[in-house]
């Protein structure tokens, strides 16, 4: 086993003990087909939590999405989003020549799945943001990725913004049905749509 | 039974477990070639649930077998994970908010942790005040730092709350253990499955009591098979279980009932107790299918032992004037 691999199990197990990060699948079983996973977004543990919840051979396809100037800033927080997440590295700074979304296209382009918070940024409670526009493009560009919305529980009680250390207390993960863009469907439309999906699976009970 | 009692401690327990693994295997057999016939949708979710059960008990007779081999300090570590395990179900299912984090913190990873080396160092005049007096400012001080009178009283009682039941009762089990009773050193980890043991049967008794009976319930609100005919019969069934095993613990027969009728009478009313608490919370049952969060149901199993722990424990110590 090499390190990050290693690395990976340590913060798996880690996470596990504290949340329990328990995936729920109602509408699409877990399959290793290229998927765009979109979440409500409340902490900076939503990222592991999912990845957590996710069977370990779905992991290694799973790709998070980094701010480039945060998660390169130091060695450590640089090698764990490479080496362990294998992330998407994003820069916030928009420059006119450069697309936002091309790294993420990439990504797809490899066959790589996504994990993504379409909020932007992390809320405080109640319901989600409306979602930007990334989720819409990525859609139109790739047809055929199957988009997952996800609903994250209780995580906004294990680490509040602006605590460090995370409390034990159980969340869940609710993965739903697959989302496809209509033909001819508005933008606006259809992120509404996808943020009423995510939010759908706030309440499913088995 | 006299003949039983003088055989040495590691042939005894051997013997207990000799007779524990093989009373699951028969029943695990049992369970399995019922599964053969056809059955309708409603024994059918009964035979999941007893599956459920089935697999529990297994995992507590492993647990038990593997602290057995491995001795006090193993053991003692076993049950600070579940303790830890139980009180993380019990926070999630309180709500607590932003101001209790840094009290839930000092709950999970100072005051856990210190009072399973307190018990496993066997420090008894502090294991039993450490919780109760100490811990008792520590949070509320913490809480009242986090700056948020919000149903302040609420919030910080129902952290206290979990902490006495999770640790302070759960930690009562393996400081069985390192008692120092007369002409029975070493044997803890028998006084400790007697305890389990006894609890577990009363549960059970009372539980098949109830659906055969069909008594008018105590307090139907709470639970509606909690019936005091019911739990008599609890009671009873752990006290005949304790007394047939009389030869392997410190007491004499009579002792050894009452023993067994207060173990298995705390740990029942400690579940019924428990139902309230999920009563209040929303959920009807702890774990599978009713939360959302995901509970394991772990709480569910585990909470009649962390009432009936230092009941037991300390009527040991007060019997044996130590």
């Amino acid at each position: 086993m090499t390190l990050p691999e290693a690395g990976g199990l340590l913060l798996a197990t880690i996470a596990r003990l504290i949340t329990g990060a328990q995936g729920h699948w109602y509408g699409a079983p877990p399959k290793a087909e290229q998927r765009i996973y979109f979440a409500n977004h409340q902490s900076h543990f939503d990222w592991v939590l999912i990845w957590a919840a996710l069977p370990s051979d779905l992991r290694a396809v799973t790709r998070p999405i980094a701010a480039r100037d945060y998660w390169t800033s130091s060695k450590l927080k640089h090698w764990i989003t490479r080496e362990i997440f294998n992330a998407v590295y994003v820069s916030r700074q928009r420059t006119d020549d450069e697309d936002p979304l091309e790294p993420l296209m990439e990504a797809l382009r490899n066959g790589d799945s996504l994990v993504i918070f379409p909020e932007g940024t992390r809320g405080n409670k109640g319901d989600p943001a409306p979602f930007k526009a990334g989720l819409y493009h990525l859609a139109e560009a790739f047809a055929d990725v199957q988009l997952i919305p996800a609903w994250i529980d209780n995580v906004q009680r294990v680490m509040p913004k602006g605590e460090i250390v995370p409390v034990p207390i159980l969340c869940s993960v609710t993965f739903g049905a697959p989302l496809t863009l209509q033909p001819a469907e508005d933008k606006r439309a259809f992120l509404d749509r996808a943020r009423q999906a995510v939010m759908a699976l706030r309440t499913v009970q088995t | 039974m006299g003949a039983l009692r003088n055989l040495s401690v590691s042939q005894q327990i051997g013997l207990l477990f000799v007779a524990l693994f093989g009373l699951l295997v028969i029943v695990t057999a049992i369970a399995f070639s019922r599964t053969l016939r056809d059955r309708n949708d409603e024994q059918l979710v009964a035979h999941e649930q007893f599956k459920r059960d089935l697999r529990a008990v297994w995992i507590g007779a492993v647990l038990f077998w593997v602290a057995w081999i491995a001795g006090g300090f193993v053991s003692t570590l076993l049950f600070g994970i579940v303790s830890f395990l139980a009180l993380r179900e019990f926070v999630t299912l309180t709500h607590t908010v932003r101001g209790d984090h840094r009290s839930l913190l000092l709950a999970f990873f100072a005051v856990l942790p210190l009072q399973y080396v307190i018990v496993a160092t066997e420090h008894f005049d502090v294991f039993s005040v450490f919780i109760p007096v100490y811990v008792f400012l520590a949070i509320p001080v913490i809480s009242a730092l986090g700056n948020d009178p919000k149903r302040f009283l609420e919030r910080t009682a129902k952290i206290q709350w979990g902490i006495m039941v999770c640790v302070y009762g759960m930690s009562h089990a393996p400081a069985l253990l390192l008692l120092d009773l007369p002409d029975y050193r070493d044997r803890g980890a028998f006084l400790v499955l007697y305890l389990v043991l006894v609890v577990a049967i009363a549960q059970i008794a009372q539980e098949s009591a109830s659906r055969r009976l069909r008594r008018r319930p105590a307090a139907r609100a709470i639970s509606r098979s909690f019936s005091w005919r019911a739990w008599g019969l609890g009671v009873l069934a752990a006290g005949f279980v304790g007394t047939a095993l009389y030869w392997a613990t410190p007491f004499k027969p009579i002792p050894a009932l009452v023993a067994a009728l207060v173990a298995g009478g705390s740990g029942t009313l400690g579940e019924f107790v428990m139902k309230g608490i999920k009563r209040d919370a929303g959920v009807r049952s702890w774990g599978g299918k009713a939360s959302v969060t995901g509970a394991v149901g772990l709480l569910d199993r585990v909470a009649p032992l962390c009432f009936a722990a230092p009941v037991f424990f300390h009527s040991v110590r007060w019997y044996f004037g130590l």
